[in-house]
């Protein structure tokens, strides 16, 4: 490490005791898990033979998930960013969407287009196709949640292509590298910390499904942790399960952070620094496959959905009974989902600050401790939050505030991913420099920093916002009574097989959340060039 | 700007929050659909004068919330989807006691042996077919059949769902583990295909996936409502077939109500004629109603001809365990 950061080693106490606060807030599951785990004797479900099994789907699972988002989602953003697309803008926009679809209406979605009965078999039974290939199962949960988690991958990507200084890339093909060389050897390696944030996310994400995996019939932890609660009303095995979801989270999150820790050394604080906006590779002839791959992509992640919800919205209103529609639901969902993202953007700021400014073992545990929640079902953090509010702060269980806390629980390393790629790349010269000025650290943050970590935060909290704008477990159980959103709203009807008034919700949840995404997306790209 | 209308949208919201008591003031917690008991809840409102404010969620979940909240719940009734969790919570001693007089509304066999709870409506396990592929004389009158080589691939079940269970519970009981095993690994050797609930069975069966699925009754009027030529129907067991299981939705009260009156006025109300009449006439799933001298709706054969197996719900909460065991032994759930 430089001489810069051992010199900047103790942060301020009261940075580093808000730090700890939040990250003890965010703990409350786990601690909930292990007075609940400790509470009965349900340890055999460890040396259960089907422990091992379970635990060896859930890993392949997540590593396949986790490469096809990277293999999708970083190519998209590379075109969507750097080179000049045909309408790269909408590109930007419909690539974040699917996050929005909630996964167990992505898998119902496939399911009913792809099925072994489903539309496509039907459009295609004229040529003698009798049922189409098996989905069920591995097949069909890789491909529901990599179609429900590319974004996050994707839009980290483009944050940061975005800020990335384009003098290293220029200097590279000044050397007489091709550009596909340049992106090899210069870019993709500075976007590391992102991609790894990103792979961080869809593996969290991948552990924490039940909605696809229940679904696509794919026996995971997550689905064998429900089936605990569901069928024997057994809440100690149940933690136990979660627990060792919480191990195998362990191992993902030093995975990732070995590879952080191989790209931070040698390509911290390249980016933002550069007064000038990178420039975009100009396609040529390859304008068409490219546009062929993004169709692809947001074909099967977003047109196939829309399509399929569409078809069944168009039978409820084929039906004599009244389509009720009422905005209660959209206000809920987006004044919610803002607030959450405002909150957990706000929260990672003490946590990001430390571990990228202070670098120390105990800041970079402090931050690992965050992600903690992040890949339990929303079932045991709701069940652990009702824990501890209905009995020792029962002023605000079932209220809006402990709702947006529990979202905030949720979803808090996907804001941290964010905030933390956006800090690694500021240089903290700039911030030194404006310390020599006698300006106060508040004061430097707020007006060095914080303009230049802005797009970050933004997809950090277009993160947070997508992500509770779908949420359900957490909200059925810890909403006020009467408090819908749209998410309870597609539950309500699908939970009675009324998909054609299902889908009604679903649609809304996608077209209510386009516009954000637009603003996100498209105006945080625009607001890359230094700060006036 | 936005934030402005944000806080508005919110302040609005945050009034409700949930220790709707004193007054007159019910709070439900539901596992049954907002859809199918909204209505119901209404009338009772209108015919009461009591406010009901109704937590919505699915019952298994709403059992653990309870658990969690323990005596701090704000809930003063739990309505259930199966005895299941409605025996979660007992064994959790929330429960009150009920009175002799609303357990007497309903068969013994449909209501809890310590009076913890009772059931309001009765679901029966069926057969769904698909009227395309099969002739419903060929349909099996005994799940027994189901592990015959004609099957083969082509029945749907869903064993990590509890009215499944349930009704494994209830062979086991009536013919024994031995056999019990041998019928699920029959089911499992002959290529039995797993789902994960009742509702994407029906919609399979409907759909050609496969021939045959175990369910409940009620849940080919929900996909019927929803595609009206589906080609499916349901196809009942012979009586004493332990695929024939009626088991109930129903109702218990909370320990620590503090409007114990509002709260039983509720049960009452739901074992009250026309709280029974409901699910013959306005209900959207086809259930049956428990009390005497109602007959279920048109086209549904009565509950004495089906003569389920002979077994008492509120046993089984006690049995699920080994149940569970069984069809993880033999490899049907995690």
């Amino acid at each position: 490490m430089s001489p810069t950061v051992a010199r900047r080693a103790h942060p301020p106490v009261a940075l580093a005791a808000t730090g700890v606060a939040v990250v003890g807030l965010l703990s409350l599951p786990l601690a909930y898990l292990v007075v609940r785990a400790a509470s009965g004797d349900a340890w055999d479900v460890l040396v259960s033979g089907n422990l091992a099994r379970l635990i060896w789907e859930t890993g392949v699972l997540v590593a396949l998930v986790t490469i096809s988002a990277l293999a999708l989602g970083v190519p998209l953003a590379w075109l969507v960013v750097r080179t000049d697309l045909p309408g790269s803008a909408l590109w930007g926009t419909a690539a974040a969407l699917p996050l929005v679809v909630p996964s167990y209406v992505a898998a119902l979605v496939l399911l009913a287009a792809f099925g072994p009965r489903g539309m496509l078999q039907r459009i295609l039974e004229p040529l003698g196709v009798e049922r189409a290939p098996e989905i069920y199962g591995l097949p069909g949960a890789w491909l529901a949640l990599t179609l429900s988690t590319y974004p996050f991958v994707f839009l980290l990507a483009a944050s940061a292509l975005r800020s990335l200084d384009p003098a290293l890339e220029d200097a590279a093909r000044g050397l007489g590298r091709s550009p596909f060389d340049a992106f090899r050897r210069v870019t993709l390696p500075v976007l590391r910390p992102s991609l790894g944030a990103g792979a961080l996310l869809v593996a969290l994400y991948v552990l924490s499904d039940f909605g696809a995996v229940s679904l696509m019939q794919y026996d995971s932890l997550t689905r064998a942790i429900f089936v605990q609660y569901r069928s024997l009303f057994d809440r100690t095995p149940a933690a136990v399960l979660a627990l060792v979801l919480v191990v195998l989270t362990g191992l993902v999150l030093v995975l990732e952070l070995r590879m952080r820790g191989r790209a931070l050394a040698r390509y911290r604080w390249t980016g933002t620094t550069a007064a000038r906006r990178p420039r975009r590779v100009a396609l040529g002839r390859w304008r068409w496959p490219a546009l062929g791959f993004c169709s692809l992509a947001v074909g099967f992640a977003l047109v196939v959905p829309i399509a399929v919800l569409l078809y069944w919205a168009t039978r409820a209103f084929g039906r004599s009974e009244a389509v009720d529609w009422s905005w209660g639901p959209v206000l809920g969902s987006v004044s919610v989902s803002l607030l959450a993202a405002a909150v957990a953007v706000l929260a990672t700021l003490p946590v990001a600050i430390l571990a990228v400014r202070y670098p120390s073992a105990w800041t970079a545990v402090l931050e690992r401790f965050s992600y903690a929640g992040n890949a339990l079902p929303g079932i045991v953090i709701a069940l652990a939050l009702v824990f501890f509010a209905a009995n020792y702060a029962t002023p605000i269980y079932q209220t809006i505030a402990l709702l947006v806390f529990a979202y905030v629980v949720r979803f808090f390393p996907q804001a941290l991913a964010g905030s933390h790629s956006a800090l690694v790349r500021v240089s903290p010269r700039l911030e030194e420099a404006a310390r020599g000025l006698g300006r106060r650290p508040g004061e430097v943050f707020a007006r060095v920093t914080a303009p230049l970590v802005a797009p970050g935060l933004l997809a950090g909290g277009a993160l947070v916002f997508l992500s509770t704008m779908k949420e359900l477990p957490a909200t059925l159980l810890l909403r006020p009574i009467g408090f819908e959103t749209l998410a309870t709203e597609v539950w309500k009807y699908t939970s009675v097989a009324s998909y054609s008034r299902a889908a009604l919700p679903a649609l809304a949840l996608i077209v209510v959340s386009a516009p954000i995404v637009y603003l996100l997306g498209v105006r945080s790209g625009s607001e890359t060039g230094p700060p006036g | 700007m936005l934030l402005g209308a944000l806080a508005l949208t919110l302040a609005g919201c945050g009034g409700g929050d949930g220790s709707g008591t004193g007054e007159g003031k019910l709070t439900i917690y539901s596992g049954r659909e907002e859809e199918l008991v909204a209505p119901l809840i209404e009338q009772f409102e209108e015919s009461s004068g009591v406010d009901a404010e109704v937590r919505y969620g699915e019952s298994a979940e709403l059992a653990a919330t309870i658990a969690e909240e323990g005596g701090n719940t704000p809930a003063d009734v739990f309505f259930a989807q199966d005895p299941g969790s409605l025996g979660a919570v007992e064994s959790e001693g929330l429960l009150a006691q009920l009175p002799e007089d609303v357990l007497d509304r309903v068969d013994e066999r449909y209501r809890d042996p310590d009076a913890s709870w009772v059931g309001t409506s009765g679901r029966v396990r069926v057969i769904a077919y698909n009227t395309d592929e099969v002739p419903e004389q060929e349909v099996p009158e005994s799940v027994f059949e189901l592990t015959e080589p004609k099957w083969s691939g082509k029945v749907g079940i869903a064993p990590t769902n509890g009215s499944f269970q349930a009704f494994v519970t209830a062979m086991r009981l009536t013919t024994g583990e031995d056999k019990t095993r041998q019928w699920l690994e029959g089911m499992k050797a002959n290529g039995a295909k797993l789902y994960e609930k009742n509702t994407p069975i029906v919609e399979a069966v409907a759909a050609g996936e496969i021939q045959l699925g175990l369910v409940n009754h009620y849940y080919l009027s929900l996909v019927k409502e929803e595609h009206p030529d589906a080609p499916v129907s349901n196809s009942y067991l012979s009586a004493n077939d332990p695929g024939a299981l009626v088991s109930v939705a129903g109702v218990a009260i909370l320990d620590a109500s503090d409007d114990d009156d509002a709260a039983l006025g509720f049960v009452r109300y739901l074992l009250s004629e026309e709280g029974q009449r409901f699910y013959v006439e306005d209900a959207e799933e086809a259930e049956y109603p428990l009390i005497e001298g109602i007959e279920p709706r048109e086209g549904l054969p009565p509950l004495q001809k089906i003569q389920g197996p002979d077994v008492e719900l509120g046993r089984f909460g006690s049995e699920l365990e080994k149940t569970l065991e069984l069809l993880n032994e033999v490899g049907l759930t995690t």
